[in-house]
């Protein structure tokens, strides 16, 4: 008998991540809200670290705006703060400090400061938690100059995206972490979902993947997509494989800002055809701008975009999962731009 | 012969007035672009506080910053030149007047935004067990900002070694703070387990002791503490925009300016010889940095 390992979670991943993270270096501060043991964080991601790190851990009071302000100032001052926001749904109280403070310092001030800030927050709905708590607003803060967007998903290897993060001292990072993700066993390469393709990682610390069928002679769209939705995006081109004999080429997006478009251009430029697949609003998203590079890079292609309603996200499933993309439309607009 | 105390007080007043001065005629002859916020009227405060920090301390200021940089020990010539858009400027002409940085010395445009950010460099310097502490500046008009709030509830939890410097020039842009501010300035700190220092002065020899005093406490307690300093500002808030009654202005001026207060105690020669030098210092800052390249966007 084979010894299977025991498979990571995303959630797992993470935590790991930070925990190895701290344990290295010691410039590294984790803030946020209700995040001391034995809670450990509203999702766990920090759990056991105020344990090993008392000093290091600084469990705040509710107030998003001065938490990642401090952290700003100690990023300043030399320090790695990594700031947790409990939901992504409140970035929206910290905008200021991301805009007009952490984004903006190194080059306001002609590159004499770095802000080695990571801001990590659960964005994304699917749980039922309503209007205010279900959000995916990263969009809003893509196209802030000196701000890199993150995102990991479920392939190789979430908590190496989050050390990346937190060691890099370039510019302030928005780590966005869907929570479904959370629960999401991290793939492995040549196994389960992932048996049916070949990938290619860009190169670069925060890498975009191409996922091409091995067995597909030619892709006839190529679906774009980054974080939880990359599930979604996967399931359905595996039954538009198996049931429709239809081969998608996926690239999923690692990095949401700056915008990095030569892998997907290169998957484009092979299968004329472009689906996004975002979880925020359809107006004015990261599909939008991901759609308007590449028909100013490539002529004349196919272009859609699957994303939420612009509606509040409802309570209630029936309603939730009619506002939120599904893997049914992901396959219905993708049979629909094929035929 | 090394000067006194009081002449070195004065200079650091009267440097920061005349190049207020002449930073305002340079806009009205089109040398300067954008916008500027002076100083004048509140220079004793400046010349209080900066006399009585240490070298590595962390200062954060304002829109209104000159007066605090110039105090700082920072170089005429470097702010003129940004506030010219200079290549020489300090941030080489990508901040302009209210986003500025040299060495231990920051300012932002935004209200109230600046108060987390010293708080956590506090924070840092704490962590990493120095001795030095940060200073915030803040307005009345700050008093209006929520972030302000939250960050002081932080630094009294965490007791961190910031000065938070209240300079109530009684006005927010237009706004008297009798439409803006509620209740009391000092409670508000109070509230919060703060220690308050206040003062209702522009005699620079009257604010010093207690700035020192104030700074000392933070840095000997590792502890938050607030030094509110009730003063007037006899310019507009920026350039054209003063809406309030002249002769209530001038008959303020001539009773408080704290240049006038200070001259009184030098002697005619120390006078003469100030003048002459702050004269030599701005016409020197003004003059190089407009011969100075403007700075080359890179791809």
């Amino acid at each position: 008998m084979k010894n299977t390992p025991i498979m990571l979670t995303v959630l797992e991943s993470l935590n790991n991540a930070l925990l190895q993270v701290m344990e290295k270096d010691d410039r590294v501060y984790l803030l946020g809200e209700d995040i001391l043991d034995p809670y450990g964080g509203a999702f766990k991601v920090t759990r056991g670290l105020s344990t090993r790190f008392p000093e290091r851990v600084l469990s705040t009071p509710i107030s998003e705006s001065a938490i990642v302000g401090i952290s700003n100032g100690l990023a300043l001052a030399g320090l790695h703060p990594v700031v947790e926001i409990m939901f992504g749904d409140f970035v929206t109280l910290t905008a200021d400090q991301i805009i007009n403070h952490a984004a903006k310092f190194r080059w306001m001030y002609n590159d004499q400061v770095r802000v080695p800030l990571v801001i990590r927050t659960p964005m994304g709905g699917r749980r039922g938690y309503g209007p205010t708590h279900s959000q995916s607003l990263e969009k809003l803060f893509l196209g802030v100059p000196g701000l890199r967007v993150v995102a990991p998903n479920s392939l190789p290897d979430p908590g190496k995206l989050l050390e990346t993060a937190i060691s890099q001292e370039e510019r302030p990072i928005l780590f966005v972490e869907h929570k479904l993700l959370y629960t999401c066993p991290v793939l492995e390469y040549g196994l389960g979902d992932l048996q049916d393709f070949e990938i290619v990682s860009s190169a670069g610390p925060f890498p975009t993947h191409t996922l091409k069928f091995s067995s597909a002679e030619k892709s006839k769209l190529t679906i774009a997509t980054y974080g939880y939705n990359f599930e979604l995006a996967r399931k359905a081109a595996l039954e538009l494989a198996y049931e429709d004999e239809i081969f998608c080429e996926i690239v999923v997006f690692s990095q949401l800002n700056p915008f990095e478009m030569d892998p997907l251009f290169e998957s484009i430029r092979r299968t004329r055809a472009l689906l996004t697949v975002e979880e925020g609003t359809f107006t004015l998203g990261w599909g939008a701008e991901v759609v308007a590079r590449a028909a100013e890079a490539i002529p004349s292609i196919k272009v859609r975009r699957a994303a939420a309603l612009d509606l509040p996200i409802a309570n209630s499933k029936s309603l939730e999962e009619k506002i939120l993309p599904s893997q049914e439309l992901i396959k219905e607009l993708a049979l629909d731009m094929v035929n | 012969m090394p000067m006194s105390q009081d002449y070195d007080l004065y200079f650091t007043m009267l440097l920061i007035r005349r190049f207020e001065e002449r930073a305002l005629a340079e806009f009205s002859s089109g040398k300067l672009v954008g916008t500027t916020h002076a100083y004048i009227g509140q220079e004793a405060d400046a010349a209080a506080i900066f006399s009585s920090i240490a070298q590595d301390d962390i200062i954060w200021s304002n829109h209104r910053c000159h007066g605090h940089f110039l105090a700082y020990g920072g170089d005429p010539y470097r702010l003129a030149a940004e506030l010219m858009g200079k290549k020489t400027g300090l941030v080489g002409g990508r901040g302009g007047s209210q986003h500025i940085h040299w060495r231990n010395f920051f300012t932002n445009g935004i209200q109230g935004g600046i108060v987390p950010v010293a708080s956590g460099m506090a924070l840092a310097k704490k962590k990493l067990k120095s001795k030095d502490i940060a200073i915030v500046f803040i307005g009345d008009g700050t008093l209006g900002e929520g972030v302000l709030y939250e960050s002081l509830n932080i630094a009294s939890l965490w007791n961190l070694p910031i000065l938070f410097v209240v300079e109530n020039n009684r006005y927010a842009q237009t706004t008297p703070m009798e439409v803006a501010v509620s209740g009391s300035i000092s409670a508000r700190f109070e509230a919060f387990g703060i220690k308050t220092y206040e003062f209702e002065s522009s005699d620079v020899l009257e604010l010093r002791p207690g700035a020192k005093n104030a700074v000392d406490y933070v840095r000997e307690n590792q502890s938050p503490a607030a030094l509110i300093l009730h003063t007037y500002r006899f310019s507009a808030h920026s350039k054209g925009d003063d809406t309030r009654d002249r002769e209530t202005i001038t008959s303020i001026r001539a009773k408080f300016d704290p240049l006038r207060i200070q001259a009184s105690r030098l002697s005619a020669e120390e006078l003469k010889k100030v003048e002459s030098a702050v004269s030599i210092l701005v016409d020197d800052a003004f003059l190089r940095a407009s011969a100075d390249p403007f700075p080359v966007l890179k791809p």
